[in-house]
């Protein structure tokens, strides 16, 4: 058994007890990614030294007050487009290859200031564009449930990671179903916060409208707990809002009572597979069992989601890329005689092609003549598609449905074609577009592959998704599932 | 008929400042072509009087007191450059 079977609160009890040291969690962490990273492919930067003098000497501290706080020495790892101090931040991008960030994202402080532990940085798709991490300009991850299998993207080395038990608790990025659709794929607890809930300061900016970082864990405690640390306003971050963090593990008390699920028509449709909506609706009959309601409604707009999103987050990704050029930091092309051929040759062999791809999109979308025509639509259609929650939420506490289509596809099966792997996200892409929070928490299992259930809120009730995420997961065992690895 | 043509995708790799081979000029354009006609989808809701989102928030000018700070040690801010030299940052020359 590993320790990391443990759920946070019980580790930070048995430091205090003094039953385990914070070198014993730290040891843990890097004699699994010994044992599994070959096979795993999570991490594109281990921080090992510097990680064990930090459990040394928080070591010394075990059993003062100064040890008191419940992330005290815990080991976490962090995705790789969050800027870490000192310490190699790629966004999986080979423009990025040598890049170490002079300061740390604000959640990163947080976290410091908290004495958990960075284990290191976790592979993801570059500059988190795609949904299998197969677009890593590094390695490819493979998902731990099934080696043949992605792991989901674009934060997937942070779902595998967790799954895998090499670390955990690892944060994550999610701009369209980044961190929901790979904790699904691996079978973990991942959440997207609010927009504004979390910081962005540090966070490598992809699409600055819709990303948010939020918490991957093993169990919906463990999540509440993280997000408890890392949340609130941030004078670096001005759309990060000014609005009371509250005590998120307290509104863990399994109580659903008279609770109203709305289940979008669309959510468990066409396109998503038999076995998928069967688990859903499975976990309905529990809720219910437990004292909630439900019935079926209309996002009528929900089919215009994928189009509203990738014409908006890539004319974003296009501004937001612009200032990789060679010039102040990361990769510059030998070959440039003059400063234009200096931007374009970085530019054409430092990113990868999706990401180019994306680049393009966004120009073209922006450009003149054509941004009324695509951009300017598809912020208009955005309005609708968030009218559509802010309908729902009049009458419902929270939407249900699945996280994904499907569970996690073969590697290399969806690569070919760029529109097919972009439908991936057609169930998580609204929840960005509205701002809403939305959680994946472990639902069942198809052909031993796990499926995620998405429990998505009203704007800042990351509570009422935690609780109902966590009675869920109290009437079931399937997060209690491990992969053989 | 196609929505973008040759030409015009070698404009916007321009645009982005992206160097293109004329193998990756056609593959541009038809995956472009093949992404933008998809979105073509939205032209059949009606968005007649619709406000455009652009914040998912409703907030307005975010201010916060001027006060003065150091900036950042020059060192630094040259750590990561590629080329540097005497404090500055280096790239090829743009003027004759």
């Amino acid at each position: 058994m590993s320790l990391f079977d443990q759920k946070l609160s019980v580790l930070h009890e048995r430091l205090q007890k003094k039953e385990i040291s914070v070198s014993d969690l730290v040891d843990e962490s890097y004699r699994r990614i010994e044992q599994v990273e070959d096979k795993v492919g999570a991490f594109l930067t281990l921080d090992e030294e510097r990680a064990r003098l930090k459990a040394q000497e928080l070591d010394q501290k075990l059993g003062t007050d100064e040890a008191k706080g419940l992330l005290f020495g815990m080991p976490i790892g962090i995705k790789d487009n969050i800027v870490t101090r000192d310490l190699r931040t790629t966004c999986a991008s080979k423009i990025l290859d040598n890049f170490n960030p002079i300061y740390d994202a604000t959640v990163v402080q947080k976290l410091q200031a908290a004495e958990s532990i960075t284990i290191g940085k976790l592979n993801m798709d570059e500059f988190a564009m795609g949904s299998s991490t197969e677009n890593s300009g590094f390695q490819k991850t493979k998902n731990p449930w099934d080696l043949e299998t992605v792991p989901g993207g674009s934060s997937g080395g942070s779902a595998a990671a967790v799954a895998a038990g090499e670390v955990p608790f690892s944060l994550g990025s999610d701009t369209g179903g980044s961190i929901r659709q790979p904790a699904s794929f691996c079978g973990v607890v991942g959440l997207k916060p609010t927009y504004g809930r979390v910081s962005r300061f540090g966070l490598v900016a992809f699409a600055s409208s819709l990303d948010q970082i939020g918490p991957v864990t093993k169990t919906v405690e463990d999540n509440a707990y993280l997000l408890q640390a890392i949340a609130g306003i941030d004078p670096m971050d001005s759309t990060s809002v000014n609005v009371d963090v509250p005590n998120f593990v307290q509104s863990l008390t399994g109580d659903v009572k008279g609770l109203k699920i709305a289940v979008p028509k669309e959510y468990i449709g066409e396109g998503v597979k038999e076995e998928v909506k069967q688990s859903v609706l499975d976990a309905l009959k529990i809720l219910e069992k437990l004292g909630a309601t439900w019935e079926e409604v209309s996002l009528p707009h929900s089919k215009y989601a994928l189009a509203t999103y990738y014409l908006l987050s890539s004319s974003e990704a296009s501004a937001n890329l612009a200032r990789f050029d060679g010039v102040r930091y990361g990769y510059r092309s030998p070959n440039a005689d003059t400063l234009m051929n200096l931007y374009k040759n970085t530019r054409a062999e430092g990113f990868g092609d999706e990401v180019k791809r994306r680049i393009m999109l966004g120009t073209f979308a922006l450009s003149s003549g054509y941004y009324d025509a695509y951009y300017k639509k598809a912020q208009k259609v955005r309005t609708l598609i968030k009218q559509d929650f802010e309908n729902i939420f009049e009458k419902y506490d929270v939407i249900i449905g699945p996280t994904t289509p499907t569970p996690a596809f073969k590697m290399g099966e969806n690569t070919a074609d760029p529109m097919t792997m972009y439908r991936n996200d057609i169930l998580t892409i609204p929840v960005n577009l509205a701002g809403v929070p939305g959680i994946s928490v472990p639902c069942g299992f198809s052909n031993g592959l796990p499926l995620g259930l998405q429990i998505i809120g009203k704007h800042f009730d990351e509570r009422t998704v935690y609780r109902v995420a966590h009675a869920f997961e109290q009437a079931t065992d399937f997060h209690k599932q491990k992969p053989q690895l | 008929m196609s929505r973008i043509s040759e030409e015009e995708v070698r404009h916007v790799a321009h645009l982005a400042r992206l160097a293109v081979t004329d193998e990756e000029v056609h593959q541009f354009k038809k995956s472009l072509d093949e992404i933008i006609t998809y979105a073509e989808l939205l032209n059949e809701v009606d968005t007649e009087n619709v406000e455009p989102t652009s914040h998912v928030l409703d907030m307005k000018n975010v201010m916060r007191e001027d006060i003065p700070s150091k900036g950042l040690p020059q060192e630094e801010v040259l750590k990561n450059a590629p080329e540097h030299e005497n404090g500055q940052i280096k790239v090829p020359s743009i003027i004759e």
